[in-house]
């Protein structure tokens, strides 16, 4: 299948563009609607809230998450908030405000119209949680509470203390729940999705393993929806929860659907530094830590004195000396690549030298400890249980961590990948970040696009096609089929000597090492040597013991690992080719003298669509340009 | 330091299970006790032998799915603390340490340290939500609500739906788990219209599920990594009560 990139971006003004493609779409006729089956995968705050509100529209629905419950997706684990232009606060928000600062975030690479789209339906998300009782924060007076999160210059964010991702995710469980209940959702648990199955060019099922009895099968239905979360993980370590992985949108993109800009991630700069080799996972703490915490190292190399020892005039407060108007607030990937330059010049602290401080000292001098406390409870104590050190008597050690992946599968204006049928929603396509994601912006996207945006479109490819078309087990169902059992059986076969999470390890380094923080050309080459030769060992050596036939978490990760081990090439091409500097993606040879990112908008002002040519051979390029008319391409400046 | 474990290891849901000890060398108390884990399955990978299956997913503490009991108490020792959050620096050199799966009828073992909890998705599905399709609510700020209300809505549905409280309860009862989102829901505004359904159907749920009854041991309070308030229950059991009167 050849890639065409058609972004159906409707006509007309910028503000009228939604309300007008929505009467222009096709809708399904009531009677019929419970004809259509539509598979979604995932049952995160995208996936879940689909399956919810697909079903309540009359659809059936196949719903199928990797965890023992829906509501376990890793959606559940975002802290700080959700952004909406409800502009309860009177401070000046409003619906062009949250788009264009959206668009400034993400650096000018992401597409306006869907933009602006999203952040008109971000109102609706916030009355449609409320009516479902998610308990976010209230005032004295009874009204919604609001804080201002991640640099922003107005209160935008609702929150349910700190665990609004899984408020959000509750809420979108519990209307699931209730769709299952009604048996118009059938939910599938510990189930993976190894394989999109196309039929006449069309996205017609999957295939899954069931992780208990180790049994594939084939599911069709007459469109497919992807909500399967972002690909940090082939960091190896990240704040993603262990299961999270690429396969899923892998698969698909092996199947033609195009991977658009895979070199945009998300280094997040306030997580617990890695402790050891052991380490499995790093935790994030909630950025508002900021507000009040001053970042610092050590002005001499070296210096491993202990914090308190380390005279004022020792110290450099470097984001407040570089950004002196933002300081300790710049935004995220600002602020890691500082620590990052910090730790590379010598400077980073405890005892593997990967880690800067955070110090709570002049706050508490200035508000008391009390104050603090109440404010940051909680994120003090989780810090002290994973590290052992009390932050209230010295300054916390942070680290950035990979925390979030701006691309994924490339999608048109109705979420519809370039594989007709196929729709991918939520952290797992590419659509509105850029180049960038600002805090409390994933939540509102995935719900967006779950109640707000799917429903409609997917509807308007529903009403073209007869409800069963593909059958029940077409050719292309078997042999996909039997494509994923013989991946399977190859990697039992193998029985090699290294266990997978070595690979995974080790594949981590590469990509940190050469597509992390910082890239350069001559580095992201390296990578694209190494990583077929790691590639290449996995298949010889890795060890997965068991059977196919039973539950194998091992066999589990072998799988993913494959498809990171291949999924990271398309990365390094991503990065190699995009000569130069823009939000989560930062070039060395492309920045200004004082080493600030240096954008090329006269030969970058595109979104980057890469089609599957073969393991090992570079994927093929194809360009979306991006077109602004409603706003002006500026520096991002924090100075 | 250097433990010695041992740990239930049961192949498969039809087939018995037994105790079976290993050693951990060279444990680091900064590793958590997840991670110890993934030391002693690296180990045990490598000599060929089938490494431990436990379920585990965010390792953050939020997402519900570790569920190991550790020397009898589910969670371990540690208050207000899942398993993926408890850290070896609580264990000394040479201790021994005793790892299982949630015991309960209503949870059977799948594999090794793993069970089966859909008897709480199906508690949820009788009526564990409120009634509110998408699209065509009131504003957010139309519902006033007190904030104690609000407050005290968010301790309860604070809930990550593991199962320790069941695992720790002597009578094997979901009672903390369906008074928390009995209460949360009941708490709102917004939730009340369904309380009296809501709270008949999620109890007989619990009832046919298999879960046993409240005898007031108030053991699930003390392993609930939330902390979630027993004081729920006593708010369900008037819920409870205001649904059976109104008929
Ligand atoms: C620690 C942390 C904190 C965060 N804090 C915030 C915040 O404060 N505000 C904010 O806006 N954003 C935050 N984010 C980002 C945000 O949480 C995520 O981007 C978002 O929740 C992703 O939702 P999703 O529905 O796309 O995917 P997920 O919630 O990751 O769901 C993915 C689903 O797909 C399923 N799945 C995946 N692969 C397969 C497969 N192969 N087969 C079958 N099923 C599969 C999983 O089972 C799961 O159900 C945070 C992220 C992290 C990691
Ligand atoms: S692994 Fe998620 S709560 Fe422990």
């Amino acid at each position: 299948m050849s890639v065409t990139l058609d972004a159906k971006i409707p006509s007309g003004p910028l503000a009228d563009k939604w309300d007008k493609h929505k009467f222009d779409m096709k809708l399904v006729n009531p009677s019929n609607k419970r004809k259509y089956k539509v598979i979604i995968v995932g049952s995160g705050l995208a996936g879940g809230a689909a399956a919810a509100t697909l079903a309540e529209l009359g659809y059936a629905v196949e719903c199928f998450c990797y965890q023992d419950s829906p509501r376990r997706a890793h959606s559940i684990a975002a802290q700080g908030g959700i952004n909406a232009s409800k502009n309860y606060q009177n401070d000046g928000d409003s619906v062009f405000r949250l788009f264009y600062d959206t668009v400034k975030g993400g650096d000018f690479r992401s597409r306006e119209a869907n933009v602006y789209r999203l952040s008109q339906v971000s109102e609706n998300i916030i009355d449609q949680c409320v009516a479902q009782g998610v308990p976010f924060a209230r005032e004295y007076s009874g009204y919604l509470g609001n804080r201002s999160f991640g640099g922003a210059q107005v209160s935008r964010t609702f929150y349910a203390r700190g665990q609004t991702g899984q408020q959000l995710l509750l809420g979108a469980y519990q209307a699931l729940s209730r769709q299952i209940e009604l048996g118009r959702v059938r939910m599938h648990t510990r189930a993976e999705m190894l394989d999109v199955i196309i039929v006449n060019g069309h996205a017609k099922g999957i295939v899954v393993r069931n992780l208990v009895s180790g049994k594939t099968s084939t599911h069709m239905a007459d469109a497919v929806v992807l909500g399967t979360g972002g690909y940090a993980n082939v960091f190896y370590l990240s704040t993603n929860a262990k299961g999270c992985n690429v396969t899923a949108a892998f698969r698909a993109y092996k199947r033609g659907a195009a991977f658009a800009n895979p070199c945009y991630t998300q280094i997040h700069p306030t997580c617990i530094p890695a402790s050891g080799h052991y380490q499995s996972k790093l935790t994030l703490m909630s950025e508002s830590l900021r507000n009040d915490g001053r970042v610092w190292v050590p002005k001499s190399k070296n210096d491993n004195r202990p914090a308190l020892h380390i005279e004022e005039h020792e110290r450099d407060y470097f984001l407040e000396r570089k950004y002196p108007s933002f300081g300790n607030l710049a935004p995220r990937d600002i602020s890691s690549r500082s620590a990052k330059e910090a730790c590379d010049d010598g400077r980073g602290v405890g005892k593997t030298g990967l880690g800067v401080y955070l110090d709570f000292a002049d706050a508490i001098k200035r508000l008391g400890e009390d104050t603090i406390r109440e404010r940051y409870g909680n994120l003090f104590h989780m810090y002290e249980k994973i590290t052992g050190e009390n932050p209230y008597k010295m300054p916390m050690r942070i680290f950035p961590a990979p925390h979030y992946t701006m691309g994924g599968l490339w999608v048109d204006y109705n979420l519809m990948s370039n594989v007709p049928g196929l729709y991918v929603i939520g952290e797992a396509n590419f659509s509105d970040h850029g180049a960038n994601r600002l805090g409390a912006s994933a939540l509102m996207q995935g719900l967006a696009d779950g109640y707000f945006v799917l429903p409609y479109t997917i509807a308007d490819y529903l009403a073209r096609i007869k409800p069963g078309e593909a059958g029940d087990s077409p050719p292309e169902a078997k042999a996909a089929e039997k494509e994923a059992d013989k991946q399977t059986k190859r990697l039992l076969a193998v029985k090699g000597k290294t266990t997978v999470d070595e690979f995974h390890r080790r594949l981590g380094k590469i990509m940190w090492d050469y597509c992390g923080m910082a890239r350069n050309a001559a580095g992201l080459k390296r990578a694209l040597g190494e990583i077929p030769e790691l590639r290449e060992r996995f298949w010889e050596d890795v060890n997965v013991l068991g059977s196919d036939k039973e539950l194998n978490q091992a066999l589990e990760r072998a799988g993913r690992v494959a498809d990171f081990l291949e999924f990271a090439e398309v990365m390094c091409h991503d990065a190699l080719e995009r000569n130069e500097s823009c939000g989560g993606h930062f070039r060395e040879e492309y920045q200004t003298e004082d080493g600030e990112a240096l954008r090329d908008d006269q030969n970058f002002t595109h979104v980057s669509a890469w089609e599957y040519q073969g393991v090992g051979a570079k994927p093929l390029l194809h360009k979306e340009p991006l077109v602004y008319e409603n706003v002006k391409l500026a520096t991002r400046s924090y100075k | 330091m250097n433990l010695t474990l041992h740990v239930w290891r049961q192949k498969s849901a039809d087939l018995g299970g037994e105790m079976v000890r290993y050693d951990a060398k060279d444990i680091s108390p900064d590793m958590s006790f997840l991670e110890m884990l993934d030391v002693v399955n690296e180990g045990l990978d490598q000599k060929g032998e089938e490494p431990i299956a436990f379920d585990h997913d965010c390792r953050e503490g939020i997402c519900g799915m570790c569920s190991l009991t550790i020397n009898g108490i589910p969670h371990g020792p540690d208050r207000g603390t899942t398993v993926c959050q408890l850290h070896m620096r609580r264990f000394k050199d040479g201790d021994s340490i005793h790892i299982e799966p949630w015991r309960a009828k209503a949870f059977p073992v799948i594999k090794d340290l793993i069970v089966d909890r859909t008897a709480f998705d199906n508690i949820i599905r009788a009526g564990g939500y409120i009634s509110a399709s998408t699209g065509g609510v009131p504003d957010a700020n139309a519902i006033l609500i007190p904030k104690k209300n609000a407050d005290d809505a968010m301790d309860a549905a604070a809930c990550i739906g593991c199962g320790a409280c069941v695992a720790a309860c002597p009578n094997a009862s979901a009672m903390l788990f369906v008074a928390a989102k009995v209460s949360h829901l009941a708490l709102l505004p917004q939730g009340a219209v369904e309380a009296g359904t809501r709270v008949k159907k999620m109890i007989s749920k619990m009832d046919e599920e298999g879960f046993g009854a409240c005898t007031n041991h108030f053991e699930c309070e003390a392993a609930c990594p939330k902390e979630i308030s027993v004081k729920f229950i006593g708010k369900m059991n008037r819920e409870f009560l205001k649904a059976s009167v109104k008929k």
